[in-house]
């Protein structure tokens, strides 16, 4: 048991040592095109990655999020109704869903939905040669692929953030005017009083935090892809659930850290 | 008048673990040289090509392109050599969700301060060069083995480097393909001056295209010679190579 923990730690940490170098490997080439006074990635590249990770994410990240939020203001205004506190459910989602529920979420469908297709793309890329067949040109293959990828990700992560935030909230007040008897009017105004801004700072920092470990671990695990179709396969399904994994626990972290150090 | 040297291998040495793969590997290879590096499956032929192109470091020995070191050579340097280099790979490596044109076009926009005018009239002359003028617009999947390689070759003359590398260029090929890929070889040569370094095993196409030959086993080069000089080598691994393959293709006929 201590030995598969010890393996298991290594491996973890030749893993971020990896993805580290690739950052380091990708900063440097960029800053090499920069040097020649050349733009580090198309803009084209850039708006595609943008439209297939933001754009293309938003009906996912609205509908799970309304639907998460209608069953968190149902829930929770049944259980505070029993003491008489049913006025407090706008209070409840709202802060819940701009700290900790529309950041993850967001989050958890970016990386099942974009990561893994980062992965299988770059992983198919690299098994069928064309990863090296651009580094043999001189083009830098990381610049070249992964600066558009993580940047779209890494930016619109706080975008699809605001949208699941608002979809939640809007699905918490359509339930608790449909089954809690709070209007419209008044679950707005509750949103408005408790709602503090550093609650949605904590929300936006963590979901830039997150897009750019989603972006990092799907580019890193589809450039090391072995194996061929298996590998990809393989590659992806890993790249998922240690993004998953890793948004998760970095989401606890933060919470500790903003509780710690902004109460 | 001696040639210029174009590249020049001295003393290269490579392992993956436990398995040397290239032992002491001596050469040079002039301007406008078609240089065939011969050699069975799995005998380090097409690792050299990666190492010349900076894909793969070498554990020891000196790899010169046109007088300049390649090995420890930093990223912006090795990238700035690159575009002298043009490589056709043995599956092509094309971009697989980019047309045919938008292969060709890739390292114009992205390594060339061409405008898009002249972008465009490059990627016409190319594609008219291999023939595939009228694909332009297919995808890589849409293409047979053959036209992927002179797709490869466009993309590879593309920067109009000093130097082009082909990998297996006819392997799995059918005979008008392998002789088309062959011809073009010939062709770069003559017209236009180019210098290349074709790998292979396939000895027919080997004869045609090579101004000199070289033979790659167990790590070392055993003979470098002109193609004539390899017909009459009384060296026993090359000997039985070429009987191998002339047994073999007068038991096809």
């Amino acid at each position: 048991m201590i030995s598969y923990i010890g393996a298991l730690t290594v491996s973890g940490l030749q893993e971020l040592g990896s993805m580290v170098a690739l950052a380091r490997q990708t900063i440097s080439e960029v800053g090499e095109r920069f040097s020649k006074h050349r733009s580090p990635f198309r803009l084209e590249h850039f708006f595609y990655q943008c439209d297939r990770a933001g754009v293309g994410s938003v009906p996912m990240v609205v509908l799970l999020s309304v639907f998460v939020g209608l069953t968190m203001a149902l829930l929770t205004g049944y259980q505070l109704r029993i003491f008489g506190m049913v006025i407090l459910v706008p209070a409840v989602v709202s802060v819940s869903f701009t700290r900790e529920m529309g950041p993850l979420f967001t989050g958890i469908v970016l990386a099942s939905r974009i990561g893994a297709a980062y992965t299988a793309e770059l992983g198919a890329m690299t098994t069928g040669g064309e990863v090296d067949a651009l580094e043999g040109m001189g083009l830098g293959a990381r610049r070249y692929l992964v600066t558009p990828r993580f940047l779209a990700i890494f930016l619109l992560t706080p975008c699809l953030a605001v949208i699941s935030i608002l979809s939640g909230i809007f699905g918490a007040a359509f339930i608790s005017s449909l089954m809690l008897q709070i209007s419209y009017g008044f679950f707005l105004d509750q949103v408005m009083t408790n709602l503090l801004v550093k609650d949605v700072l904590a929300g936006v920092v963590k979901s830039f935090l997150f897009g750019g470990i989603i972006g990092t671990i799907a580019c890193y695990k589809g450039l090391s892809v072995k194996g061929g179709a298996v590998g990809v396969g393989v590659a992806t399904t890993s790249s998922v659930v240690t993004a998953i994994s890793t948004v998760i626990v970095c989401d606890s972290l933060c919470n500790i850290f903003i509780i710690t150090f902004f109460p | 008048m001696s040639k210029q040297t174009m590249v020049e291998m001295r003393g290269v040495k490579l392992r993956f673990g436990e398995k040397t793969v290239l032992e002491s590997v001596d050469c040079s290879i002039s301007a406008g040289d078609v240089f065939v590096i011969m050699g069975l499956s799995g005998s380090g032929k097409s690792t050299l090509l990666g190492i010349l192109l900076g894909l793969l470091k070498p554990d020891a020995g000196s790899v010169k392109f046109k007088g300049m070191e390649l090995t420890g050579l930093a990223r912006p340097k090795l990238n700035d050599v690159r575009t002298h280099l043009g490589m056709v790979y043995q599956n092509a490596a094309l971009i697989s969700s980019m047309s045919v044109s938008d292969n060709i076009r890739l390292p114009l926009r992205e390594l060339s301060d061409k405008s898009a005018k002249e972008i465009e009239s490059t990627v016409e002359l190319k594609l008219k060069l291999v023939g595939l003028d009228e694909d332009k617009d297919k995808l890589p999947s849409e293409l047979s083995g053959g036209m992927q390689k002179r797709v490869g070759l466009a993309r590879a003359l593309a920067l109009d480097p000093e130097l082009v590398l082909f990998d297996e260029p006819s392997a799995g090929l059918d005979p008008i393909n392998g002789k088309l890929i062959n011809d073009l070889i010939i062709d770069l040569r003559k017209r236009h001056s180019v210098t290349s370094i074709v790998v292979t095993h396939e000895m027919e196409g080997a004869f045609a295209v090579a101004t000199r030959m070289a033979f790659l086993h167990e790590g070392k080069i055993l003979l470098v010679g002109t193609p004539e000089e390899f017909r009459n080598s009384g060296n026993p691994v090359i000997s039985a190579f070429l009987q191998s393959y002339s047994t073999h293709e007068k038991s096809k006929g």
